[in-house]
């Protein structure tokens, strides 16, 4: 396992900002590999909406950083078609819900041609994108699609947390040889967090906890995960020790680190920020009562969004979607607390 | 002008192509193919003439009536009637049958069971080649039907822009299933779409595989020169519907009758024997061979274990 710890004290840290350590893993990987090119709306001269690929047109010039026409499902199947053919795209869609214009080429194309083509055939392409609400963005830049992904064999679908983590599965992503579907979220972009200065890598499916704790697990991934850890924070005023869980990647799904925090704690709130209905808590529930029912002392919660297109007006956003007080009662719910 | 070796193997492509389909659709009625079945009948010299004009280490991407594309890039017949069958030793192992057909060690990214989906596909393989660098030229096969969905407009165009080695092949054998391209456009004519992105564009006949191997070399050179993409129209018929159990009732008998009059194969047969200097004994000789490789293949995948339903759940599993 390459996964190394961000705390580690023989190694240099440094605070740095989301959309700067996956702009750091982007340029990295292009200096490692030539055959990495990135193309979408607006990534060049413009360096992207949320600046992650600032200054890549600069440095590596408009062969590698592509800025294309809003002909998303085409410059989607360019990727694969590169993919295919020995390159290692990195595919750029401004908002997960315009990944609605290019499910064919990533449902029924980029996900299928290595098992249709006897599993001679690769694509080795990640497709970033962001989702997510938060900053009134209304009903069309706003959604938390993951389980569309989530559902389709043949495709890996990685959702980072923390600068550290966006760094390290992203280079990761790009050196998988199969399709990576890479979630990042809106709000994250100007987080900051330690990142070590170091090259390192995050294997794809190893998840990572976030805080340990002994009397409930939280899971929670992308944006929910500050929605957690603040939540668990002010649980342990409580007397209640949570641990949080980030799986960091959906597909592969360290099913392992969650069953054993189970195991541990014998209460598990899911906390997404999706729909419920539908959705991968529900999944991920289904799996725990499965393969951890004993252990189990009160139902499973899950903590989702409402079944409500995200609306425009903040103030019924933010009830739209999980908050920290939703978990705490969650959380309470399954300890049987007040 | 041409030599009697390469009007002979521009034939024996033509003919294997003809074969290859009637043989499966025999094997289609004997219920040995189950599953969709799209033939090439009738289309024959566009695939072949084509990849006549094409290097080895060019691309070529292909579509659900792909047989004929596979077959012209060098596909072997074993493992492609294997395939059709669903048998282990298929290009995918029986795993993608008909529709799905790829061998990219041979520059054939692939078949496609989406209309329109492997034209993106195609312009990003000649992406890569311009990131690359390199004079690799991608041919994109795809029909009538495809030219109306947006993913051809929108490729066209960034081909354009990007100036990509892009050969589009536009079979316009004049039905979407079973929609007449008349019906579906109000200019029949699609290689007028071409113009309107700054691509050069024409119009030829699709049946005469001379005629389609001469204007896909000049496309293709102008490609290499960097001066690319190009678009070629090439005006065939099918022979029957859009796939084996479609009757094609909606096909008007007299154009259906002048199409097969107007034969791809005959016509290359007949440029073999007025132009090749090739006689109508040895023509005979060239078909008994190609008809005897055809038989071989049959009983190859016939003798051909289904995939071992163990080695594929275990595969899942591990997946």
């Amino acid at each position: 396992m390459s996964t190394v710890a961000p705390d580690t004290t023989s190694q240099t840290t440094r605070e740095i900002m989301y959309r700067e350590a996956l702009n750091e893993a982007l340029r990295e990987e292009m200096l490692r590999d030539d055959r990495v090119f990135l193309i979408g709306g607006g990534i060049g001269r413009r360096g992207g909406s949320y600046k992650v690929t600032v200054n890549l047109l600069d440095e590596f010039g408009p062969k590698r950083v592509i800025d294309a026409p809003i002909s998303e499902a085409s410059f989607t199947g360019m990727g694969v078609g590169a993919a295919i053919t020995g390159m290692r795209p990195v595919v750029e869609i401004l908002f997960v819900d315009f990944t609605s214009l290019i499910i064919d080429q990533i449902v029924n194309q980029a996900a299928k041609y290595r098992f249709m083509s006897g599993g001679k055939g690769r694509v080795p392409m990640v497709l970033r994108t962001q989702g997510g609400s938060g900053g009134s963005l209304a009903a069309q830049h706003s959604q938390s699609l993951e389980a569309w992904y989530y559902h389709v064999p043949g495709l890996k679908v990685v959702m980072p947390a923390t600068p550290y983590d966006a760094k390290g599965l992203l280079k990761s992503a790009i050196r998988d040889d199969d399709p990576v579907i890479f979630i990042e979220h809106k709000l994250l972009y100007m987080e900051k967090g330690p990142v070590l200065q170091q090259e390192y890598t995050i294997d794809l499916g190893v998840g990572d906890i976030k805080r340990a704790g002994k009397d409930v697990t939280i899971v929670a991934w992308s944006g929910m995960v500050r929605q957690a850890l603040s939540a668990a924070g002010k649980l342990s005023g409580q007397g209640i020790d949570a641990e949080v869980i980030d799986p960091r990647t959906l597909v592969p799904l360290d099913k392992e680190m969650i069953l054993n925090s189970v195991r541990k704690t014998e209460r598990l709130v899911i906390v997404q920020e999706a729909i419920r209905r539908g959705g991968v808590a529900s999944d991920i529930a289904s799996m725990v009562q499965q393969e951890a029912f004993d252990y189990l002392d009160a139902p499973i919660e899950i903590v989702a969004g409402k079944n409500t297109p995200i609306p425009f007006n903040s103030h019924l956003e933010r009830v739209s979607v999980p908050q920290e007080a939703d978990i705490i009662d969650a959380v309470k719910r399954c300890l049987y607390v007040q | 002008m041409y030599s009697q070796q390469f009007l002979e193997q521009l034939y024996r492509t033509l003919y294997t192509i003809r074969v290859f389909e009637t043989q499966c659709i025999r094997l289609y009625r004997q219920g040995l193919i189950i599953g969709y079945f799209h033939p090439y009948l009738g289309e024959e010299a566009i695939a072949t003439g084509v990849c006549a004009a094409l290097r080895e280490d060019d691309y070529i991407v292909s579509t659900h009536r792909g047989h004929g594309h596979c077959i012209a890039r060098g596909g072997e017949l074993k493992k492609m009637v294997s395939e059709v069958l669903g048998r282990e030793d298929g290009y995918c192992h029986g795993r993608g049958g008909s529709m799905h057909i790829a061998d990219v060690t041979k520059g054939n990214i692939g078949a496609n069971g989406i209309v329109g989906g492997g034209i993106p596909i195609g312009v990003g393989a000649a992406l890569g080649i311009s990131v690359r660098g390199g004079d690799q030229v991608v041919a994109v096969f795809f029909s009538d039907g495809a030219a109306n969905n947006g993913v051809f407009p929108e490729s066209l165009n960034m081909a354009a822009i990007w100036n990509l080695p892009v050969v589009f092949v536009l079979e316009n054998n004049q039905y979407a299933v079973s929609s007449p391209i008349e019906e579906m456009t109000r200019v029949p004519d699609l290689h007028k779409r071409g113009e309107a992105y700054g691509v050069p564009s024409s119009m030829i006949d699709g049946n005469d595989v001379l005629a389609v191997y001469e204007r896909t070399r000049e496309a293709v050179e102008m490609c290499r020169k960097g001066k690319g993409p190009v678009l070629i129209e090439a005006k065939t018929y099918r022979h029957g519907g859009h796939h084996v159990n479609d009757p094609g009732s909606y096909m008007p008998k007299e154009r259906l009758e002048y199409y097969k009059a107007h034969d791809p194969v005959l016509i290359g047969r007949k440029y073999l024997r007025e132009e090749g200097g090739v006689d109508e004994e040895q023509i005979l000789a060239i078909e008994h061979e190609m008809d005897r490789q055809m038989e071989e293949a049959i009983e190859f995948a016939r003798n051909s274990p289904h995939p071992s339903v163990e080695k594929f759940l275990e595969e899942v599993t591990r997946s």
